[in-house]
């Protein structure tokens, strides 16, 4: 009988073990997520405009319709990127998410404070080798670290009511995203 | 041979108990560091590098893309305030007043993620697209048949979730349920 019991506790302690290790790695198996999902309509290092999102389909779930939507799927092994994106008239905010769909880094129109939102994006090795005098002039230029060499920049702009949604989506059809020369 | 028996009954349980406790952690959405006022839960550490697995586990399976808390806090109602399970046959009735924020959008779920058909194409409601009362407060219903003021149409049947989205908002990983954010009340009523 103790020996069953201890049997039973043990497989319990072991269960916890594969309990952890199944949920670590869900990210890394899953194959609906968000990039997986993006991919056949946002081409590498540009900027592809997502459709609003109907009740049959939509490119993403849970996806907000009084927004607009593009993304930008980035590939850092060429180097890194520029991204900039115009404020729209309502509220424009863009979301760094590493290719596990993590949003690591995200900022809005006011927190940047221009009319223009830009960024520069690279690898913690690509911000190493920038050359020391280059980081003086960073200090205009706001430089985000990713954790992944690949991932999405999304970037929202809102239509407060249904008929300023061409509004937000003009203004996103300026936004561009290219490696660095 | 009481060895091996042994072991096969250790290695039994093991999966059973792992491999069923992963399940439902995903199916139920479990994470930690949950911020619940009322009716509503929010996980504003699910938008930053700092995402738990379980919120990893989750962002993964569902294939959404999640607010980041830059930008804003996600708070999600799947129950009324007594614990009523929200259906599309109630009238559930919000009302009151959000959290501080520049804007907000309320949007009508089923449970795998997807807008709901209605023949308004109505799927939620943003923060200036509200009729209020002199007071500033408002009331939202959430029912299939038309009604008069704020109407957010529901497919008929079948559980749904509401996703309130904060954008620009003090609200966050440090915010703690209390006086300073007043959420809606959901009230459910005449269900079957």
């Amino acid at each position: 009988m103790i020996r069953w019991l201890l049997l039973l506790f043990g497989g319990l302690l072991l269960g916890g073990i594969v309990h952890l290790g199944t949920v670590m790695m869900v990210p890394r198996t899953a194959t609906q997520d968000a990039y997986a999902r993006l991919s056949p309509v946002a081409p590498v290092n540009t900027v592809a405009q997502i459709e609003a999102p109907q009740p049959d389909k939509a490119r993403l779930t849970y996806m907000d319709p009084a927004f607009a939507l593009a993304i930008c799927r980035y590939d850092l092994s060429g180097g890194s990127l520029k991204f900039s994106v115009p404020v729209s008239q309502a509220y424009t905010s863009v979301t760094f998410y590493s290719r596990y769909d993590v949003a690591y880094y995200a900022i809005n129109d006011r927190a940047a404070g221009r009319r223009v939102i830009e960024l520069d994006l690279m690898t913690p090795e690509q911000r190493a080798q920038l050359p020391e005098d280059e980081d003086v002039t960073a200090a205009d230029r706001l430089i985000v670290e990713t954790p992944t060499v690949t991932g999405l920049i999304a970037v929202r702009a809102l239509a407060p009511e249904p008929g300023l949604m061409a509004m937000a989506r003009a203004s996103l059809t300026a936004a561009k995203c290219n490696l660095a020369k | 041979m009481r060895l091996l028996f042994g072991s096969l009954f250790m290695l039994a349980i093991a999966a059973l108990a792992g491999l069923g406790a992963t399940w439902l952690s995903l199916t139920r959405h479990t994470a930690f560091g949950g911020l619940t006022i009322g009716a509503w839960t929010a996980w504003p550490k699910a938008g930053t590098g700092d995402a738990d697995p379980y919120a990893r586990a989750n962002i993964a399976r569902t294939g959404q893309l999640p607010v980041g808390l830059g930008d804003g806090v996600t708070f999600m109602a799947q129950e009324d305030d007594n614990g009523t399970p929200l259906d599309g046959r109630c009238t559930v009735t919000l009302s009151g007043t959000t959290p501080a924020a520049r804007f907000w959008t309320l949007t009508l779920y089923d449970l795998r993620g997807n807008l709901v058909a209605n023949t308004l194409n109505r799927y939620g409601f943003t923060s200036q697209e509200i009729v209020r009362d002199a007071d500033g407060q408002f009331t939202i219903t959430v029912t299939s048949r038309a009604v008069s003021g704020n109407w957010l149409p529901t497919g008929g049947d079948g559980r749904y979730r509401l996703l309130l989205r904060l954008y620009d908002t003090p609200v966050g990983v440090a915010t703690r349920a209390g006086r300073e954010v007043p959420m809606p009340r959901v009230e459910a009523k005449d269900c079957p």
